[in-house]
């Protein structure tokens, strides 16, 4: 069922937590509310829940206007980042929680019950911690119990606040694959909250970046990515360097050095701010051409798939650069050693002010 | 191998510690006690059992604990709406009425028995319309349980209170989302997670009322068979010099009420078993 918001206001006192937001999620559909903290992403999430309330707006379902409904009638399965299990209930009745709270005449027979807890116990893969309680889980399994606790009622959407935020790294990681796997088999439209940019750009089919009650830009991980609409968006979803330099002449000058960039314009020439991601760079051991940068190794940290590498210019402005595992076994560089970078592939755009 | 008394602990001071919890107790609760067993020795089985038995003693015993029972009873259910509404609602004067609860404990209980008597009497101002309606206030058993609740009144709000700040607003938002009306989450969800401190704050305010003295002798009437509380009968045998006899009555009053609480907690053990401690 898809989700549609329109213009969404909402304050905590004097702060303004939601300024004129709307948003569309089609049917079926993965997307992530990414932001900082403070930027309003869980508060729009609760409020498509209906776990809070709205100054100005609307919330629809499938076309159908949610605004006048209840949380227990909107039919959403919602997971909260610290779990939020009955901790006096065994795995199983947590489960079984929403068909039992069904009243008399809606609630299936206890047998059409016991099956669906333990279709959806197989679907997490934790069929043996039926009769356990949450306090002897560990924290990803709790976190899918309650995933299936939420899906037991069969949700028309599935919200998820922050839903790996509280697990170590390892788990987040293979939780993070699972929900991409359970998405891609059972298609329930879900909005999941996040401030791990990684953790989007990995699972969402869209994402929603927010920044201070307002949506920054909505895009594929590609698009946010590669064509960020503006200086915030650029910056939250990875490194990247900052240039001051000059425009003139078709060419962006850092110091004496003039670089062609594709992009700018042969317009006047003016002073700018030049974003470079740190895999856009190439390091070499000569001069070259006369368009590359001299700066100093400061330091080098070849662990990882990529190798991170701090140069240090003669201005005593850094630059953090990444090259490939073989790109630094080419060059053997080393601390102290003396480089000349260059760039590679940068378009210029126009927030690039 | 041997089973050492204690585990070696890293953390110093256990001897220091243990040592003086043993001698104070012993100071100011066990030799008190044992003097009390001590008096009672001097009667023979059979006199202890005939003053234990006596159609007196044992209506004094049955109206001590029924209405200590039923004024806990009432607590329990008035302090969890009371607890409730101090832990989840900001509203002027909340500061006041966060005090006024522990107003019973401060207020000597004698001038709270004057006061609840002058009130409930059949002449009083709440007394005046209880009797149109056909009941007496002051010098009934009603009375007794009015006067003892009015003193257990701080007990389960002060043991529910930290149980309900500590319960975390997100299990009823997930309970809502799952669903389940309000009613059902109050009896499925919280009332689950409550249990064991409200059945704490019933054995206090219990063990409070079975001990009253000074607010109940004035709104009891004292008469024996029908008004007379325990405390008052043995502060009776008291005053006639009969010490083994009162002591002999206040052995029973323990005894009893250390049932109770044993019942107490054995059904408290049971509920955090059920719910499995985190």
């Amino acid at each position: 069922m898809s989700i549609e918001v329109r213009s969404i206001h909402k304050s905590f006192g004097s702060f303004k937590a939601l300024e004129d937001v709307s948003l569309h999620v089609e049917t079926g559909e993965l997307v992530a509310l990414l932001g900082p903290s403070g930027s309003g992403k869980t508060t729009l999430l609760r409020i498509v829940a209906g776990l809070e309330k709205v100054e100005e707006g609307q919330v629809f379902f499938g076309g159908e206007d949610a605004s006048i409904q209840k949380v227990s009638e909107r039919g959403v399965g919602f997971v909260f980042q610290h779990y939020a299990l009955f901790r006096h209930m065994t795995v199983f009745d947590n489960i079984a929680f929403g068909l039992n709270a069904k009243p008399k005449n809606l609630r299936p027979p206890q047998a059409e019950i016991r099956a669906r807890v333990s279709e959806l116990l197989k679907l997490i893969q934790l069929e043996w911690v039926a009769d356990r309680f949450p306090g002897q889980l560990s924290g990803g399994q709790r976190q899918r119990v309650a995933l299936a606790r939420a899906l037991a009622v069969r949700p028309k959407v599935l919200l998820l606040d922050e839903p790996f935020g509280s697990l170590d790294a390892q788990v987040r990681k293979e939780l993070r694959h699972w929900l991409r796997r359970f998405h891609d088999e059972f298609r329930i439209t879900t909005l999941f909250v996040t401030h791990d940019q990684e953790e989007a750009l990995e699972v969402a089919d869209r994402i929603v970046v927010m920044n201070k009650g307002r949506i920054e830009q909505v895009g594929t991980p590609d698009e946010v990515y590669h064509d960020p609409a503006n200086v915030f968006v650029l910056n939250f979803l990875g490194n990247v360097n900052l240039f001051h330099c000059r425009l003139d002449d078709g060419k962006v000058y850092f110091g004496n050095i003039g670089v062609e960039i594709p992009g700018v314009a042969s317009d006047n020439a003016r002073s700018a701010n030049l974003y470079v991601r740190p895999h856009q760079f190439q390091i070499t051991r000569d001069a070259g051409t006369g368009t590359s940068i001299k700066a100093a190794v400061a330091y080098v940290n070849p662990a990882g798939s990529v190798v991170k590498i701090d140069l240090k210019r003669e201005t005593g402005e850094m630059i953090h650069v990444e090259i490939s595992q073989a790109e630094f076994a080419a060059l053997k560089i080393v601390r102290g050693d003396i480089v000349y970078v260059s760039l590679r592939d940068v378009t210029y755009s126009e927030y690039q002010i | 191998m041997s089973r050492r008394f204690v585990e070696p602990s890293i953390l110093p001071g256990f001897s220091l510690t243990f040592g003086f919890t043993v001698f104070y107790l012993s100071l100011i609760v066990l030799i008190p006690l044992s003097m009390l067993f001590f008096k009672t020795a001097s009667l023979s089985p059979r006199e202890f059992w005939e003053i234990l038995t006596a159609t007196r003693t044992l209506a004094a015993y049955r109206l001590s604990f029924g209405t200590a029972f039923a004024s806990a009873g009432i607590n329990a259910v008035f302090g969890v709406i009371i607890a409730w509404a101090l832990v989840r609602y900001s509203f002027p004067g909340k500061r006041i009425i966060d005090a006024l609860v522990d107003f019973p404990l401060a207020l000597p209980t004698a001038v709270a028995g004057i006061a609840l008597t002058e009130l409930y009497a059949p002449n009083g101002s709440v007394g005046r319309y209880l009797a149109l309606a056909g009941i007496k206030g002051a010098f009934t058993p009603l009375g007794i349980t009015i006067a003892l609740t009015f003193v257990g009144l701080p007990f389960v709000v002060r043991t529910v209170e930290p149980v309900l700040e500590e319960l975390d607003p997100q299990l009823e938002e997930a309970a809502a989302s799952l669903g389940a009306s309000r009613w059902y989450t109050i009896k499925k969800v919280i009332f689950p997670v409550i249990a064991p401190a409200v059945l704490t704050g019933f054995t206090l305010a219990f063990a409070r009322a079975v001990g009253e003295y000074g607010s109940v002798i004035f709104i009891a009437g004292n008469m024996p068979m029908k008004t007379e509380i325990a405390p008052l009968l043995i502060m009776t045998k008291l005053e006639q010099y009969d010490y083994a006899g009162a002591t002999t009555i206040a052995i029973g009053m323990l005894l009893i009420s250390f049932f109770f609480l044993a019942a107490a907690n054995f059904f408290q053990w049971q509920l955090s078993r059920k719910y499995g401690k985190v």
